[in-house]
């Protein structure tokens, strides 16, 4: 799932400043299973700013709405009556829902509520950790399951280099050397084959905007 | 002949070769630069010049270089994958190699975290080995990373680094097979302390072969102080300062600590000189350039061979 974290409250009083009326945005999906953007969360955040407004002079209309993914515009069109009536939207979804919900209502200031961090996995309830960085270009099957892009904090894909202590990460002890766990791995597999041979250079995909159209699809972006 | 650096010249005669190590200075400071490099002049064969070490910006390593040929000293020119792509290292080869430098070093480089701007993009497009394959083919095949033909391609004397400790420690000697199989000429190994498993992981090197291909530089960096061993110790990363280091450290006087430091590091040339395998020591004297010669001396390193 794709993790995000909310932004510090002063950042997005700073944001909505001077608008009177203001939609906040929920996304039924990524988000709200890592406790951040979900309908709770847009609840709680309206709680916040309007008590924080309590005492002064500016007096802000909050309203509330979650769509089930704001990363798609028939979730959007759901709201399309209800964002009429607003001068700014506050959207708690990941960059993409978030560029979604601007694309779909031009004409209204969208800000973000989060900051979106990683795509990563459910350790436990809370508790996010990243594991895929997107690069397009994916090697788990040379290193054992564990990426090299995301989990080696220099991105080796010829590891693990010198700065290992014990078997941690240089930048930080609690983080693993994604290379000694590659290797642990691969020793139990008896893989370990693998890693002997030079792997090249990699051809990083993600170094410009993408696009996916499924095969038997194209004639839809075409006509639209 | 690769390369044609004194450095290779000095490992293809079988002359047991010394290296120094030199930082390049927090601004454009030519002075403090010379004056860092005068005291190393005539005691090494050749000086690494440091990229942005320790992830801290400092001059930048090919124009230090260039200082430090000025000064009569041969750079041994450092490159971190950290702070360029592959088409920023090239360049940088390309016209490092054509204002005469013949010795290259290819490193990870330390984390950004670790440095002065902390909050920096970290690049690391290709990573070390990767970097040591390029600059092979840009040589012997005369191609760019992309195949592409280059004019007047760059001839180094291309070497790489090793750390004969860190975990997976089994799996270090396949790793230092690896970067002698990408194309590096020489190695230089992180500093030593631990003796015992600096033996284990030459023998097992001679043991596969490895040293015929390529020359070994034994890291040596002396202490100046007890506490600089616990620092290295604590906070250094993938170091390997044994207690009895520290024990001998703590054994003699405040005062005669820098020397007792001094007198480690020459017990450790020494054993070097006679270890199977082992084609020179890498002195890295860390701000304690001016006391290189007094080093060189003691260790029985001078004077340096002429080649």
């Amino acid at each position: 799932m794709i993790v995000a974290e909310r932004k510090p409250f002063d950042e997005i009083k700073e944001l909505i400043k001077g608008y009177k009326k203001v939609l906040t945005v929920g996304c039924g999906t990524c988000v709200a299973v890592c406790l951040t953007g979900g309908e709770k969360e847009v609840g709680v955040l309206n709680a916040e700013l309007k008590l924080s407004q309590q005492a002064s002079a500016e007096q802000t209309i909050f309203g509330e709405a979650t769509v089930q993914r704001q990363c798609d515009m028939e979730f959007l069109a759901e709201i399309d009556d209800m964002v009429k009536d607003y001068d700014a939207l506050l959207s708690m979804a990941c960059g993409a829902g978030i560029q979604f919900l601007a694309e779909r209502f031009p004409e209204i200031p969208v800000f973000p509520a989060v900051n979106t961090t990683f795509i990563g996995v459910n350790k436990d309830v809370g508790w996010y950790e990243e594991r895929c960085k997107a690069c397009g270009n994916c090697v788990l099957g040379m290193t054992a399951g564990i990426c090299p892009v995301t989990m080696c904090a220099k991105s080796l894909f010829n590891g693990p280099c010198g700065g290992t202590n014990q078997e941690s990460c240089e930048i930080n002890k609690d983080q693993p050397c994604a290379w000694f766990m590659i290797y642990e791995r691969l020793a139990l597999q008896g893989r370990l084959d693998n890693i002997i041979e030079f792997c090249p250079p990699n051809d990083w995909r993600n170094q410009k905007p993408q696009t996916l159209i499924q095969p038997g699809y194209e004639e839809r972006k075409t006509s639209a | 002949m690769k390369s044609g650096s004194t450095l290779e010249k000095i490992l293809e005669a079988g002359h047991f070769a010394f290296t120094g190590e030199l930082g390049p200075p927090r601004g454009a400071n030519i002075e403090a630069l010379k004056k860092k490099a005068q005291p190393l002049k005539g005691m090494v064969d050749s000086v690494n010049i440091t990229d942005n070490q320790t992830a801290v910006v400092r001059m930048s390593s090919w124009a230090a270089s260039l200082f430090a040929m000025t000064e009569g000293l041969e750079p041994n020119y450092q490159m971190v994958c950290r702070d360029r792509n592959r088409l920023a290292m090239q360049a940088d080869i390309l016209g490092a190699y054509a204002h005469g430098i013949r010795n290259m070093l290819c490193l990870s480089g330390d984390h950004q975290q670790f440095g002065d701007h902390p909050q920096s993009k970290g690049v690391f497009d290709i990573d070390s080995m990767q970097l040591i394959q390029m600059v092979k083919n840009m040589r012997d095949e005369g191609q760019f990373l992309n195949g592409q033909e280059i004019d007047e391609p760059p001839k180094l004397f291309i070497g790489a680094a090793a750390n004969p400790f860190a975990e997976p420690f089994e799996w270090r000697i396949y790793r230092l097979a690896k970067k002698i199989q990408a194309g590096a000429d020489f190695i230089q190994t992180q500093c030593i302390y631990n003796m015992e498993k600096m033996r284990e992981w030459v023998k097992r090197a001679n043991d596969m072969g490895l040293t015929e291909k390529v020359y070994i530089l034994a890291g040596v960096t002396p202490m100046k102080s007890l506490g600089m061993a616990r620092y290295m110790k604590a906070k250094v990363p993938g170091m390997d300062v044994p207690d009895y280091v520290i024990d001998r450290l703590k054994g003699v006087d405040k005062k005669k600590q820098a020397d007792e430091g001094i007198q480690m590091a020459c017990e450790q040339i020494a054993e070097f000189k006679e270890m199977k395998g082992v084609a020179g020591v890498h002195l890295m004297a860390i701000e304690w350039e001016h006391r290189v010669p007094e080093i060189a001396e003691r260790a029985g390193m001078l004077p340096r061979p002429e080649v």
